[in-house]
């Protein structure tokens, strides 16, 4: 028994030692390699919160389909919600190669054991909304996710990568809506500064906390799952995002952004974490809407669910029951092919 | 199963005992991107049967024109290598040098070679 432990032991020494030189290498983990628990577990809660958001994200703009002002805004909508939906699916199928369910996901998320990106507990509440989360709030997603493109879990990094593909659609089509409104009156001007400066804020704490205040940031960059700090993301959103305000005409609204000509840079007032704090544990606008809009969603689905198991089901045992054509020709591999024919 | 294989590294701390039952059974994906080129995986999902499966795959992985053919296929249903037998197993492409083209030298002025 002695000798066994000891074997085991140098097994997983040795396995640790090929997971280190993988993520040295920066080569990809795959789902069947050996890896440290608490890399899987930080894995499976990233992705899960992640593959959540795209879901819950579905709900603030879809709150304005039905509502769109034209049949040409009302497409883009519908195909924008499909696509974060999609998005939803390619995460959660990024998860499964972890070895969990995701049933098992989805039940965690409507008990409240699992978060998503607190962005989503804010509300629209005009159509300008629609521009203004593709403009800001998949802008920011962007700047997220496209260093998680080269994460060192491959499934993960391959959604990434379908997932930045489409997003620049979506940033573009907000980015459109609102140019197409700051071309108009002056009523719908001030629509998308008031939209713009309810959204800002939010939008900047998309990056999460600080990194002086983000405990898990070391870990995950050592392993390689995450390879920049909030802080830098949020710096680099900020640093697009203004020329972006310029050229639209819009301004946001923090009085002390300005560009740093030292730290080439632009300088920006710290968000206000308290508030980012009290979302996170429930207390946003729209967190208890959100939820039980995904719970019932899931409860009175779930006859559709059964139903189409037992469907299934049926057919199999109707099909095994049934002699079928193919009892009655000769045996799958027989050539009857004659050679005439073969020679035509 | 391809890369939806808990294997046994995840039993181990009970991940992987997830509420399966009433799931619809998991299926692995292919894409052919164009005439010419292979099938390639794409990802996974879950459906209640093959047909489903099939419309499933067309929503969720080719909504741009990423694709002219969708194989799926029951996870359960494929076999894989195990990665501890990544060694003996694809040796061969590793000591056979002579199966790749770098291996014979020709001289720089033969063209196209
Ligand atoms: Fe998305
Ligand atoms: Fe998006």
């Amino acid at each position: 028994m002695t000798t066994q432990v000891n074997d085991n032991r140098f097994d997983e020494a040795a396995l640790q030692e090929q997971f280190d030189a993988t993520i040295e290498a920066k080569d990809r983990i795959e789902p069947r390699d050996w890896m440290p628990e608490a890399y899987r577990k930080t894995l499976i809660r990233q992705v899960a919160q992640h593959a959540h958001s795209e879901i819950i994200g579905m709900q603030p703009e879809g709150n304005w389909i039905s509502r769109a002002p034209s049949l040409r805004r009302k497409a883009i909508l519908l195909a924008k919600v499909q696509d974060e939906a999609g998005h939803g699916l390619y995460l959660y199928s990024a998860a499964e190669t972890l070895g969990v369910t995701r049933n098992e996901l989805t039940e965690k998320l409507v008990a409240g054991k699992q978060k998503y990106s607190s962005i989503f507990n804010y509300p629209t509440l005009s159509y300008t909304d629609v521009g203004t989360i593709g403009w800001l709030v998949d802008g920011a997603a962007i700047c997220n996710q496209v260093p998680l493109c080269r994460t060192s879990f491959g499934p993960y990094g391959r959604a990434m990568i379908r997932i930045c593909k489409e997003e620049s659609f979506h940033q573009r089509q907000g980015y459109e809506l609102l140019m197409t409104m700051m071309r108009g009156t002056e009523a719908q001007r001030e629509m998308v500064q008031e939209s713009v400066n309810r959204f800002w804020w939010p939008a900047l704490m998309m990056f999460g906390p600080p990194d002086d205040n983000s405990p898990n940031t070391e870990q995950s960059m050592a392993w390689g799952i995450k390879t920049h700090t909030n802080d830098e993301l949020r710096q680099k959103f900020v640093d697009m995002s203004v020329p972006q305000a310029e050229a639209l005409g819009v301004t946001f609204p923090d009085e002390n952004l300005k560009w740093n000509e030292e730290r080439g840079h632009y300088d920006f007032s710290t968000p206000n974490w308290d508030e980012f704090w009290a979302v996170v544990k429930g207390d946003g606008p729209c967190n208890e809407q959100r939820l039980n809009h995904r719970k019932r969603a899931w409860d009175e689905g779930a006859w559709v669910r059964e139903a189409a198991l037992a469907f299934a089901e049926n057919q199999t045992a109707e099909a095994a029951a049934t002699p079928t054509a193919a009892d009655a020709t000769p045996a799958a591999g027989v050539d009857t092919t004659t050679p005439e024919e073969t020679a035509k | 199963m391809t890369e939806t294989n808990p294997g046994s590294t995840s039993a181990k701390d009970g991940s992987a005992v997830g509420s399966t039952r009433g799931e619809w059974p998991l299926y692995e994906v292919f894409v052919r991107g164009k005439r010419g080129l292979n099938h390639v995986h794409v990802g996974s999902l879950h459906a209640a049967d093959d047909q489903m499966a099939v419309h499933h795959a067309r929503d969720v992985y080719t909504r741009r024109n990423e694709g002219v053919s969708i194989w799926v296929v029951r996870a359960s249903d494929i076999t894989a290598s195990s990665p501890d037998e990544k060694d003996p197993m694809f040796a061969p492409s590793g000591d056979k040098v002579y199966r790749h083209p770098t291996f014979y030298d020709i001289p720089a002025d033969v063209p196209h070679m």
